[in-house]
């Protein structure tokens, strides 16, 4: 699995409680949203990075393990996910959003999570664009077809959704509350 | 610098009823599953990560002037707290060397008494897994049961008291721990024995420890005899001692019952493990001391730290041994058992020497407890 982060810590060859404590000091110079690949060797680091996340806010997305090494996924929690600003108009909710899959419908399911995030889990046929990269890359999504806009929760995906209609798109809508309550098919990326 | 606490001294700590005041640093999945425990002991899980920035929120769980012990895994991260404790103020915060690795390591031998041709017994308490094992020597040669993975232990034990390891012995193919018999015995240059129903997958060599087949340590006859117990196993062996002594292996326990389920069998041995506590083994003598090859309790643990108890007392307080209906008693010993001791599958396939992992990859394998019962 090919996984991009924003910041790389090696942590390799660390006894606990090293690796917990060297990440606990590069995640206050990551921004938030963005996230950290923590490489290490120390077994209990994937239980404990768990725990420690979950403790402080911060979003533990995964790990994947690559012989002797262990490389964890850290999204630094962010504050405009929690912003309650001005609404894109157009939801719609998990369910109706499974109906439209199990029966195949052509829609298009914009991801605008971050890429790491993305490949622990997406629903299948999902393009990935991260709400960061939006404005660049949004050619790469046709303005004519039906855009279903998901994220984790629901917030990015509103942000994403009123960037697209401004440009123009027609038929946008978001996904409320987002993967986090998704409890259809998804698939990790290879 | 804080003062470090050796597992030794801890476990001395705990078998004399001392109070001990724990706190465990590690993650609190880690402590639910298991942890130090003890008649005098008391224990507060506060996981390290959660003290990076500072030791303020235990400040008002402890007191600064008790000692209070700092466990995690394996030392680093509650030695690194110890020290911030320090500078906090408290007076005497220890750590624990070496972790719950090295407790889960510590054998502690507890005479039990002297045999009757002339011998002594011990048992060896691994109080950090609740595994027990056996010394039996007698006229300068010795035979050990259910001998852990730390065989050095028995070796050094042996040559301070000047005899030689004749007869190792474990009573059933292990699913909880990895066993040191067959190496015990190769160094020592003496034999292993196991019982053949639970050997039929081994890749070594072996001596099949058999009903009828009594086995003598030391000149003067101290009598081993197998008893055919099956129900954990279908090879569970039990060993009567000296005629005193009734070693149950996995199929008795002080206060529960040996678990049908860890080679998958629960079903088909059921009706062993139903005959071997109702009709065998009520068949022997009342006054077998009754010694297992596991506690689970701190409660088990008698006050001079060892685990025994009388035959006949057994049948009347052990629950496992209560259950009139057989169906009743079905039911118990194949529904809601507790979890699987951890990494069990490559314990059991190490015992039977298809697998060799590191030696770091064993400790890994054999931390946590060793859930060999079912509690009636």
């Amino acid at each position: 699995m090919n996984i991009t982060a924003n910041e790389t810590l090696d942590a390799k060859g660390l006894a606990c409680p090293m690796p917990i404590v060297r990440t606990k000091k590069a995640m206050a110079d990551l921004d938030p949203g963005q996230v950290m690949e923590v490489q290490a060797t120390d077994k209990g680091s994937t239980a404990d990075l768990k725990a420690w996340a979950q403790g402080t806010g911060h979003q533990y997305l995964g790990t994947v393990e690559e012989g002797e090494v262990l490389k964890h996924y850290v999204r630094k929690a962010s504050n405009e996910e929690t912003k309650e600003e001005k609404k894109h108009e157009d939801v719609i909710d998990l369910e109706e959003l499974r109906s439209k899959v199990d029966s195949q419908e052509a829609i298009t399911i914009l991801d605008v999570r971050e890429p790491a995030e993305y490949a622990f889990g997406h629903i299948p046929g999902a393009i990935n664009i991260p709400l960061g990269e939006l404005e660049d890359r949004m050619v790469e999504i046709n303005q004519e077809n039906d855009v279903h806009v998901i994220c984790r929760t629901g917030n990015r995906s509103d942000l994403a959704s009123q960037k697209l209609t401004k440009k123009g798109y027609k038929k946008v809508r978001n996904v409320v509350p987002g993967m986090t309550k998704w409890d259809g098919p998804t698939e990790r990326s290879n | 610098m804080t003062q470090p606490i050796t597992s030794k001294e801890l476990a001395s700590k705990i078998v004399n009823d001392e109070k001990t005041l724990i706190l465990d640093v590690r993650n609190t999945d880690e402590f639910d599953n298991w942890k130090i425990e003890g008649g005098n002991v008391e224990v507060i899980n506060e996981p390290y990560f959660n003290l990076l920035d500072s030791v303020d929120p235990v400040m008002g769980k402890l007191d600064k002037n008790s000692e209070i012990i700092v466990v995690c895994a394996k030392g680093g991260s509650s030695d690194m707290i110890a020290d911030m404790m320090e500078e906090a103020g408290f007076r005497n915060a220890r750590n624990l060397e070496g972790g719950m690795k090295a407790w889960s390591e510590h054998l502690e031998p507890v005479k039990l008494g002297d045999l009757k041709g002339g011998g002594e017994l011990y048992q060896f308490v691994r109080i950090g897994k609740g595994c027990l094992s056996y010394f039996i020597e007698s006229n300068d040669e010795a035979a050990v049961v259910d001998a852990s993975r730390m065989i050095d232990v028995y070796e050094s034990f042996a040559k301070e008291r000047g005899v030689q390891i004749k007869y190792t012995f474990d009573t059933h193919l292990h699913a909880d721990h990895i066993s040191g018999g067959r190496m015990l015995a190769e160094k020592a240059g003496g034999t292993y024995y196991l019982p053949e129903k639970d050997a039929s997958d081994v890749t070594f060599d072996y001596a099949a420890l058999e009903e009828g087949n009594d086995i003598t340590v030391g000149n003067t006859a101290i009598r081993v005899q197998p008893l055919y117990s099956p129900g954990h196993t279908i090879g569970s062996t039990s060993l009567i001692i000296d005629d005193q002594y009734l070693l149950t292996g996995d199929i008795l326990f002080v206060r529960s019952i040996g678990r049908p389920d860890l080679a998958g069998k629960a079903e088909d041995w059921v009706d062993d493990l139903r005959n071997t506590l109702y009709n065998r083994y009520k068949e022997l003598s009342d006054d077998l001391i009754v010694l297992p090859a596991h506690y689970s309790f701190a409660e088990e643990l008698g006050k001079d730290g060892s685990v025994s108890a009388r035959l006949a007392d057994l049948y009347q307080q052990n629950a496992g041994l209560q259950v009139e209906n057989e169906k009743d008693f079905r039911k118990m010993v194949t529904e809601n058992l507790p979890p699987q001791p951890n990494a069990y599958e490559d314990i059991r396939k190490t015992n039977m020497g298809k697998i060799t992992p590191a030696v770091e990859d064993q400790k890994e394998m054999e931390t946590g407890p060793n859930r060999c019962a079912v509690e009636g």
